[in-house]
C-alpha cells in the first residue's frame, strides 16, 4: 500500500501525466518547471508576485499580532483606554499609515512594471528562421500542419508534434468551430484560438523533454480530454521524425493487414480520416497516416495500445461521450484485421 | 382563498415539470446506435451501388426493413439531432452540390418540390442508395443514425420539423432565414427535376 503510494508519488514527482485509463504517459505539464525563454519569464514574474505577496503577508500578520499584544498589555497597565488618544501618538499613526500606503503603491507599481516588462519580453522572440506550424483546434482534437516553402515538404499530423530544441517555433492558431485555447504550460502562456481570426505565438524549448499541452478554453463536452503532446528533441532527431512524417503510409504486407485496409477504405472511416497513400483523404478527424508513431490516441485520452484502439473504434462514445466519431460495430474478424492494419502505420 | 391559489400554483408547477421531463428537444443521446450485429448490416446493403461494393454485401436495403425505422420524434423533435444533421450536411459536403439548401448541381431542398419523396424514410433511402441523376450513394459510409440526423435536417430546410427543434443560426454566410423560421410547406412529392420541366 505504502509502496504503491510512494511509487505513484515518484511518478507524479517525475511529472508524468495520467490519461483516462489510469495509466501514465511520459511528459511534464507544469508552469513551475519552465523549459523555454517565455515560460521562464512568466515563471519569473510568478515568483516576483509570489515572494512579494509572501513578504506583505508576513508583515501584515506580524503587525496584527503586534497590535493585539500591545493593546492587551496597555489594557492591563491602564485599564480601559479612553476614547481620545494623545495628539503625539495620533501623529505617529498618521505617519505610519502614510508610509504603509506609499509602500503599497510602490509595490503595486513594481508589479505593474514587472508585468509590462514580462509581456514585452515574451513577445520579443525573433521569428527569423522559425519553424512554422499551423495549428487548428477542433472539437476535441488538434490538427498540426508543418509549413514549408516547398509544398512537397508540408505534412499534417494530429495530437502529437515533435519540435527541435533551441529553434523558435511560430504557431498560427485557427479554429473552425468554437473558441479553444492553445496552452503548453512548460513552454508558454495561453493563447486563444478564435474562429475566423487567426492568432499567433512564438516559443522555444531549450530543454529536450516531452511536454503536455491542453485546451484552456471551455469548448464543449470533451474540453478536458482535448490534450496534445510536444516532444522537444535535438535537431537531428527532429529531422528524422520529420522525414518519417513526410513519407506516405506503410502499405499492408500480410493478408490480414490488407483486409484491414480494405475495411478502412470501405466503411465509415474513409468519410472522416486521411491516410496518405490510400484513397482516404477526409479531414473531419485526425490524420492517421502515421498513427502508430504517436503515443496516445483520442487527443491524449488513452495510451496508443491495441486494446485501447479496439475500444475506441468500437465505441468512442464511452471514452469521450459526445465525441464526433460514431461507434463502429464491426464483426470481430474485420475489427482485428483493421487493428493489424492500423498498427503498421508507423 | 390563499390556500386554493397555492394549490393552483403547485399544480401548474408540477404540470410544467412534467412537460420539462417529457420534452425531447434537449436530450443528447450520444449512444444513438448501440453497437449491435444488426447495426452493421444496417449500413451495408447491396453490392449494387455507385459508391462501389460494400464489405458484407447482399443485405436488404435498410429503408425496406420497417422495424429499423426509428421513431420520428427521436430525431425530428430533438434540437441536438437536427443540429448534428446540420453539421454533417457541411462535413460530408452535401453543400458542395445542394449549397445550403438552395440547390446547385443538386436540387434545392428548401422548396416544396420533392422528386423522391419528403418522408424521413424516403430521404434516408435517397442518401443511402443514391439517386440516378447524380446523387451519390452513401450506403455503408455513413452510420444509420447520422443518416437519420441528415434526413431530419433536410426536412427542417423545407419547414417540415417542429420550429423549436430546427437550428436557429448559422456558422457561415447563408443569406436566407434560419431553418427554424422556414415557412411550413405542403410537400409536393413526385415533382419533376428542374431539368425535366417543359420550357415556358
Ligand atoms: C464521422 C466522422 C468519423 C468517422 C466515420 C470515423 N472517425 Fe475516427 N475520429 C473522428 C474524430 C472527430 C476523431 C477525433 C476524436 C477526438 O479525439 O476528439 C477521431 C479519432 C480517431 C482515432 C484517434 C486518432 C488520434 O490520433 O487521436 C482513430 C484511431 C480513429 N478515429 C479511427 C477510426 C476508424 C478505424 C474509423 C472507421 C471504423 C473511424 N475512425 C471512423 C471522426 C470519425
Ligand atoms: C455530387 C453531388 C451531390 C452530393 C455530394 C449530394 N447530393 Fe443529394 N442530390 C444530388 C443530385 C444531382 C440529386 C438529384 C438526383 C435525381 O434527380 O435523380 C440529389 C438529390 C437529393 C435528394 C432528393 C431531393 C428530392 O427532391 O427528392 C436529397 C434529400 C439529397 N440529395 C440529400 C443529400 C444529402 C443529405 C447529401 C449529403 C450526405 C447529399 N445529398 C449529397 C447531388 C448531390
Ligand atoms: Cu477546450
Amino acid at each position: 500500500m505504502i509502496a504503491a503510494a510512494t511509487a505513484r508519488w515518484a511518478t507524479l514527482a517525475d511529472n508524468d501525466f495520467g490519461v483516462t485509463s489510469g495509466e501514465w504517459v511520459r511528459g511534464t505539464k507544469s508552469v513551475l518547471d519552465p523549459a523555454g525563454p517565455q515560460s521562464g519569464r512568466i515563471h519569473q514574474l510568478f515568483l516576483d508576485y509570489f515572494w512579494l505577496s509572501v513578504v506583505v503577508y508576513v508583515l501584515v500578520v506580524l503587525f496584527v499580532i503586534f497590535a493585539v499584544i500591545l493593546r492587551r498589555r496597555r489594557a492591563r497597565w491602564t485599564g480601559p483606554i479612553l476614547a481620545e488618544p494623545a495628539p503625539s501618538r495620533e501623529k505617529l499613526r498618521g505617519w505610519l499609515v502614510g508610509l504603509a500606503t506609499l509602500a503599497t503603491t510602490i509595490a503595486l507599481f513594481f508589479l505593474l512594471a514587472g508585468d509590462h516588462a514580462a509581456g514585452r519580453a515574451i513577445r520579443s522572440l525573433s521569428t527569423d528562421n522559425a519553424l512554422k506550424i499551423r495549428v487548428t483546434g477542433h472539437q476535441w482534437w488538434w490538427e498540426f500542419r508543418f509549413e514549408d516553402e516547398a509544398p512537397s515538404k508540408i505534412f499534417t499530423t494530429a495530437n502529437e508534434i515533435h519540435i527541435p530544441v533551441g529553434r523558435t517555433i511560430e504557431v498560427e492558431l485557427h479554429s473552425p468551430d468554437v473558441i479553444h485555447s492553445f496552452w503548453v504550460p512548460n513552454l508558454h502562456g495561453k493563447r486563444d484560438m478564435i474562429p475566423g481570426h487567426p492568432t499567433r505565438i512564438a516559443f522555444r524549448a531549450d530543454k529536450a523533454s516531452e511536454y503536455w499541452g491542453q485546451c484552456a478554453e471551455f469548448c464543449g463536452y470533451e474540453h478536458a480530454k482535448m490534450r496534445f503532446r510536444v516532444v522537444a528533441e535535438p535537431e537531428e532527431k527532429f529531422n528524422a521524425w520529420k522525414a518519417a512524417q513526410l513519407q506516405s503510409s506503410v502499405q499492408p504486407a500480410t493478408d490480414s493487414q490488407k483486409k484491414g485496409q480494405y475495411v478502412f477504405l470501405h466503411t465509415t472511416c474513409v468519410m472522416c480520416h486521411t491516410i496518405q497513400g490510400t484513397t482516404a483523404g477526409a479531414m473531419m478527424g485526425p490524420d492517421l497516416t502515421h498513427l502508430a508513431s504517436r503515443k496516445t490516441i483520442a487527443a491524449g485520452s488513452l495510451p496508443n495500445k491495441r486494446g485501447h484502439l479496439a475500444g475506441w473504434i468500437s465505441n468512442p462514445q464511452t471514452i469521450k461521450p459526445g465525441v464526433r466519431m460514431p461507434a463502429n460495430s464491426l464483426p470481430p474478424d474485420q475489427l482485428q484485421a483493421l487493428l493489424d492494419y492500423l498498427e503498421i502505420l508507423k | 382563498m390563499a390556500i386554493k391559489q397555492r394549490k393552483l400554483e403547485l399544480g401548474v408547477l408540477v404540470a410544467s415539470l412534467a412537460l420539462v421531463t417529457s420534452c425531447k428537444r434537449e436530450d443528447r443521446p450520444f449512444q444513438t446506435s448501440a453497437p449491435s450485429a444488426e447495426a452493421i448490416q444496417f449500413t451495408r446493403m447491396t453490392d449494387f451501388r455507385a459508391g462501389g461494393p460494400s464489405i458484407s454485401g447482399n443485405q436488404p436495403s435498410p429503408a425496406m426493413s420497417a422495424d429499423e425505422t426509428p421513431e420520428e420524434k427521436e430525431f425530428e423533435e430533438n434540437a441536438y439531432m437536427v443540429g448534428e444533421g446540420k453539421r454533417l450536411f457541411s462535413a460530408f459536403n452535401c453543400v458542395g452540390c445542394h449549397a445550403h439548401g438552395g440547390g446547385g448541381m443538386g436540387p434545392a431542398l428548401i422548396d416544396d418540390q420533392w422528386i423522391y419523396g419528403h418522408e424521413p424514410a424516403q430521404i434516408f433511402c435517397t442518401i443511402i442508395e443514391g439517386r440516378p441523376n447524380g446523387m451519390p450513394s452513401f450506403g455503408g459510409k455513413i452510420p444509420s443514425f447520422q443518416v437519420w440526423q441528415l434526413a431530419s435536417y433536410v426536412r427542417s430546410l423545407g419547414g417540415l420539423v417542429p420550429g423549436d427543434a430546427a437550428p436557429g443560426r448559422d456558422d457561415d454566410m447563408h443569406g436566407g432565414p434560419p431553418e427554424n423560421s422556414a415557412p411550413n410547406q405542403k410537400p409536393n412529392d413526385s415533382s419533376l427535376p428542374k431539368s425535366a420541366e417543359m420550357p415556358k
